[in-house]
């Protein structure tokens, strides 16, 4: 009965009405963002985060939550609608939802998509409330030498989950990890790689850099190719689906509940894995595999539900071990931060409050998103016609304002410029910023860990190995690099990524 | 004239990416390196530009003998030339023009990125920003911005 008083607690501070406006405007406000061609749910985030800043910890963190959810969903709606996934979780609802709208059936696509992430955020978010307590327990036990292999582990699953090249995935993470060295070392008090600049003592500014290679480089992309967007709009007449819709889509959506649950977990970016999972198995399971990629309902709703699940529980790591488990979590990370908290084991037992409060509010921003953005869709859609060139400089000036409210620094609005620039360099060479970005958070982390465990073993480095968690993890992570570049893996997953660029 | 087929996005990420981990490396030389049980400050720092390096040089390297199969493409000189200095200049000016002033040039710099944005429109589009946005974030959540700063003559 613990679980349910637990429960009890979290909505009972979410529930609040103040909490619930925040988690509202978030889901809005995501939705909103989100909703807007090009842009995915990360960059979406990096450029909202700034606004919650003002808040309280636990308001603060339950609008994020809201946001979250409404970037996944405005994501899967351009997906939907004009074919343009903001990022890979969302290329695979792309391939049969567009064509979903291209045969005049767009508004079940969307009630689809948004019927199986609820149902999906549902159970996973049970399972969150279950789970994470006991993997408190364990994660208690974790040492330095858990925690730096574990963290290895998470940037080995973040390179073999991203796009391209793995060989320049690897640079991104050195060169992310190598970016959160800079400023003040800890132990010594030495400043790293400021230039001699005190602003950037405190180290880089995790907003800065976030906005930057995300929000900034997508604009400038945008801006590459001025081109006008087919939009299904016209063609959004029946919104809910018809009970044999319903039927078909109930496999779908329970088999990728399971499956995003399960690979959300994993440190990485599971929930992108998820997607492409579920739609596998959709396609392998089908009675009419030859639908799929021509608008099959199974292909919508199996992978957003996966998605959906996915992206909730890898909630998981991220409120047990504090470790984030893909580049949104990272952003979540970085608001703890700010808000004086320090994601870990002890958040559970020392602020049960943030902890149930944050899980309730996953439900509430899932159950928003049906109950409120799914009758909105039509001003949503409306939204994508409206043109891009009087779109973007509204986004430059809230992040502008956002970032420079977080702690009044010039210098963080310096850096802004200068990792926008960086961040579309390297997608002009075909660097993903995730493992960058997930880099950058962990850099300190691990380099502290790892200095932490070396002082405890007395300079001997088979401490990593002789433990046996941290063995088994770094085995883990060995084993995922060499199948990334077996040959016939690496062709297998070419094919996956290509599919989804299709 | 090229005879042999290369990369040349690997070959340009492979050198940028070496020069990034030779900047790492060159700064780390300044800091103490310490010992296996008592890592300085210099000690990860050194492996990973280490690291990168290798990397880089191994892309660098593998980039020869074979095409490249999705070049550069168009680069959005435009909105490289607007949108970078519109965060430069609201940071340079937020506190001596204050808030207000700041917000609507950086807003104007920005929307002559595209070529599509006409003169009245952006300045529509800027007023209106500005507007709702010191309504909002000065008066809405009272973040403690000065509104007019110091260098105008109010």
């Amino acid at each position: 009965m613990d679980l349910l008083s637990n429960l009890a607690l979290g909505f009972g501070v979410a529930s609040s009405l103040a909490n619930l406006a925040f988690c509202l405007i978030g889901v809005l406000l995501g939705t909103l963002i989100g909703v807007l061609p090009g842009i995915g749910a990360t960059a979406t985030i990096a450029m909202l985060l700034p606004i919650t800043f003002q808040l309280e910890p636990v308001s603060s963190l339950i609008m994020l939550a809201g946001i979250y959810y409404g970037a996944q969903y405005g994501g899967s709606t351009t997906a939907i609608l004009i074919n343009m996934p903001g990022e890979s979780s969302s290329a695979v609802t792309a391939i049969d939802g567009y064509q979903m709208a291209r045969k005049g059936r767009a508004g079940t696509a969307l009630a689809v998509a948004a019927i199986g992430s609820f149902f999906a955020g549902s159970v996973a978010t049970f399972l969150v409330a279950i789970f994470a307590p006991p993997l408190t327990a364990i994660a208690l036990e974790f040492g330095a030498a858990e925690y730096f292999s574990l963290m290895v582990m998470g940037l080995v699953m973040s390179v073999a989950l991203a796009h391209g090249s793995v060989l320049k995935a690897l640079a991104m993470v050195v060169l992310g990890l190598l970016l959160g060295m800079v400023g003040t070392d800890v132990y010594t008090g030495a400043p790293r790689f400021t230039l001699g600049m005190t602003q950037f003592a405190d180290g880089l500014n995790f907003v800065a850099v976030a906005v930057g290679v995300f929000g900034i480089a997508e604009i400038l992309r945008n801006l590459e190719d001025e081109h006008d967007r087919e939009v299904m709009t016209r063609n959004i007449t029946r919104l809910f689906p018809t009970r044999d819709e319903f039927r078909q889509m109930v496999g779908p959506v329970l088999r990728g509940t399971g499956v995003g649950s399960v690979l959300g977990i994993l440190p990485g970016g599971g929930a992108i894995l998820a997607a492409f999972a579920s739609y596998t198995v959709e396609k392998k399971l089908s009675k009419h595999p030859e639908e799929f990629g021509k608008g099959a309902l199974a292909g919508v709703a199996g992978p957003e539900s996966a998605n959906n699940a996915g992206a909730q529980t890898s909630f998981i790591p991220l409120l047990t071990l504090g470790i984030p488990a893909n580049p949104v979590m990272a952003l979540m990370i970085g608001a703890m931060i700010i808000q004086g908290i320090v994601p870990g084991p002890n958040v559970v037992s020392e602020q049960p409050e943030l902890f149930w409060g944050i899980i309730a509010s996953m439900w509430i921003g899932n159950l928003m998103l049906v109950v409120l953005n799914l009758p909105l869709i039509g001003l949503w859609v409306k939204l994508l016609t409206v043109p891009y060139y009087v779109l973007f400089p509204i986004i430059m000036a809230m992040c502008s304002i956002g970032v420079y409210s977080v702690n009044s620094n010039p210098y963080d609005l310096f850096a802004v410029a200068f990792f926008g620039l960086l961040g579309y360099v390297m997608s002009k060479l075909r660097c993903e910023p995730a493992p960058l970005l997930l880099g950058f958070v962990l850099g300190p982390l691990l380099e502290e860990n790892l200095r932490r465990a070396m002082i405890l073993s007395r300079g001997d480095p088979t401490t990593f190995v002789t433990r046996p968690i941290s063995a088994g993890l770094l085995v883990l992570s060995l084993a995922i690099l060499v199948l990334v570049f077996l040959p016939q893996i690496r062709k297998r997953r070419d094919e996956v990524f290509t599919e989804s660029d299709a | 004239m090229s005879t042999k087929p290369k990369d040349d996005t690997d070959i340009a990420a492979g050198l940028l990416l070496m020069a990034a981990a030779g900047f790492f490396g060159w700064q780390s030389l300044g800091l103490e390196m310490g010992t296996s049980i008592r890592m300085g400050p210099g000690y990860f720092p050194m492996v990973l530009s280490g690291l990168l390096f290798i990397l880089g040089a191994v892309i660098l390297f593998k980039a020869f003998g074979r095409p490249d199969d999705e070049p550069f493409g168009r680069i959005a000189w435009r909105g490289i030339l607007f949108i970078l200095p519109a965060p430069i200049f609201f940071g340079l000016t937020v506190r001596g023009l204050g808030f207000v002033p700041a917000l609507f040039i950086t807003t104007l710099i920005a929307s002559q990125a595209s070529v599509r944005m006409r003169p009245l429109a952006a300045l529509v589009l800027a007023v209106a920003v500005t507007v709702l946005a010191t309504l909002v974030f000065s008066y809405g959540l009272g973040l403690p911005f000065r509104r007019f700063g110091p260098w105008l003559p109010l």
